[in-house]
């Protein structure tokens, strides 16, 4: 048991690209279920009153959009974090 | 009719010139080419390495490598150093670790960089005003875009009551678009006009500059809009647009936000700090969304090409093989990355005309 110990401690963690990898990981996380729920949302009233279909699409597009947008701020701060 | 075709004559020579000037580079010891062959062959293929450069700037714009040989359009470097002054070159004089008049790429802390080493060995960085890969694609979309819009307007004078044909018909819903369904309901009815020559260039500069990152052979694919620099300059406009136009209700919100608490201003002023913050953190996102977005298309479109590269390193017939999946991957990402690129110049044109229809909002 003891062996086994040291042998993982000898083994060099790296927790930076760990850490950024973790850390992008979650804000893609976070986007997919924000966009998913606005997809879902923008069906519904679709279905509900076809008539606003144009609207209600152009609406979903810019909400998707400013929502990647905060998903690829995390996304190059931990790039930041690899390559610097 | 005279001035298209006359634009046409001037484009067409220019780019024939740019090509004829490119030649591929000679070794002029028959040693050292042999050895330089050499070790390309052995070279081993490095994927960070390729993807950074292609997503990169350079001074040179980098067409092809056959057998060994790089065929490249070199581009003017003009330098600004304190102690020899002004320095215009063709960047061919700089390839390979030559030297020239001091100046050569330098290495280490200052790698990429063009640096002056004089005889001594003091190293100084000159102000670097060339005209790069980016530069030079900047120029060409340019082009493209003044020729577009001259003749456009051109028919317009010429017969303003007729039904629109051609090159006008086909810019005509694109540009009617931009006015009725993001500036008017953003701006206003009446204040949307003084914008509007902002918010057009704006739409088309990102667009144009988005399709042609995507087009692998020259005079596109160099990549415009995935450089911060690009987009920063592009959102500082926005900045300070909204900024400067901004009304006595505007500034008022800002910093005196009717319907906000008193303690909340008084001793310290947190809203107001807040939404100081806020005004120049919306530009810093706008900048950060467009060159994300697109550079992250490329480094995954790269990255598929890429495998081929790294399977072939470990068997040739695996190579070919994963092709098949690499082209695939390559053709859907690309499909991805032309939504993409309209649906970012929409956005950064849709959210500037927002932030200038808060600037100039009237009291309600």
């Amino acid at each position: 048991m003891s062996n086994l110990l040291t042998v993982l401690l000898e083994v060099s963690l790296e927790l930076g690209p760990i850490a950024a990898a973790f850390g992008a990981a979650f804000a893609v996380l976070g986007a997919a279920i924000g966009i998913g729920k606005i997809g879902a949302t923008a069906l519904e009233s679709i279905a509900r009153q076809p008539e606003a279909a144009g609207d209600i699409r152009s609406s979903m597009i810019v909400v998707a959009a400013l929502i990647e947008g905060v998903a690829f701020l995390a996304v190059v701060i931990c790039l930041l974090i690899v390559v610097l | 009719m005279i001035i298209r075709v006359r634009f046409g004559v001037v484009f067409l020579i220019l780019f024939s010139l740019i090509i004829i000037n490119c030649r591929a580079e000679d070794h002029k010891v028959q040693e050292e080419s042999n050895y330089h062959n050499e070790a390309q062959q052995h070279e081993e293929f490095k994927p960070g390495k390729f993807i950074f450069d292609h997503i990169s700037d350079s001074h040179e714009w980098h067409i092809l490598t056959w057998k060994g040989h790089h065929v490249s359009v070199p581009l003017p470097v003009i330098l600004y150093s304190k102690k020899t002054g002004l320095s215009v070159f063709l960047s061919s004089k700089l390839v390979h670790g030559h030297h020239y008049k001091n100046f050569q790429y330098g290495e280490g802390e200052y790698d990429g960089e063009i640096i002056e080493k004089n005889e001594k060995g003091e190293i100084t960085v000159p102000i670097d005003f060339s005209i790069t890969k980016n530069v030079f694609a900047i120029f060409v979309s340019l082009a493209l875009m003044l020729f577009l819009f001259f003749s456009v307007s051109k028919s317009y004078k010429r017969a303003p009551c007729e039904a629109p044909k051609g090159l006008q018909n086909f810019l005509e819903p694109v540009i009617l678009f931009i006015r009725d369904d993001v500036a008017i309901p953003s701006i206003g009815k009446k204040k949307h006009e003084r914008f509007m020559p902002f918010l057009l260039t704006l739409f088309f500069f990102i667009l144009i500059n988005n399709l042609f990152g995507l087009i692998p052979i020259i005079p596109g694919g160099a990549n415009v809009t995935g450089n911060i620099a690009v987009t920063m300059a592009l959102a500082l406009f926005t900045f300070f647009i909204q900024v400067l136009s901004g009304n006595k209700h505007f500034w008022k919100h800002i910093f005196n936000a009717p319907g906000v608490p008193w303690w909340l201003k008084i001793p310290i002023p947190l809203i107001p700090l807040i939404e100081f913050v806020g005004i120049l953190i919306k530009p810093f996102v706008l900048m950060v969304r467009l060159f994300a977005n697109i550079s992250a298309g490329h480094i995954i479109t790269l990255g598929f090409f890429g495998l081929i590269f790294i399977f072939g390193q470990i068997h040739i017939t695996a190579g070919y093989g994963i092709s098949v999946l690499s082209v695939a991957f390559s053709i859907f990402m690309t499909c991805l990355e032309l939504l993409v690129a309209f649906i970012q110049a929409y956005v950064f044109t849709l959210l500037s005309a927002i932030y200038f229809g808060m600037a100039v909002e009237e009291a309600h």
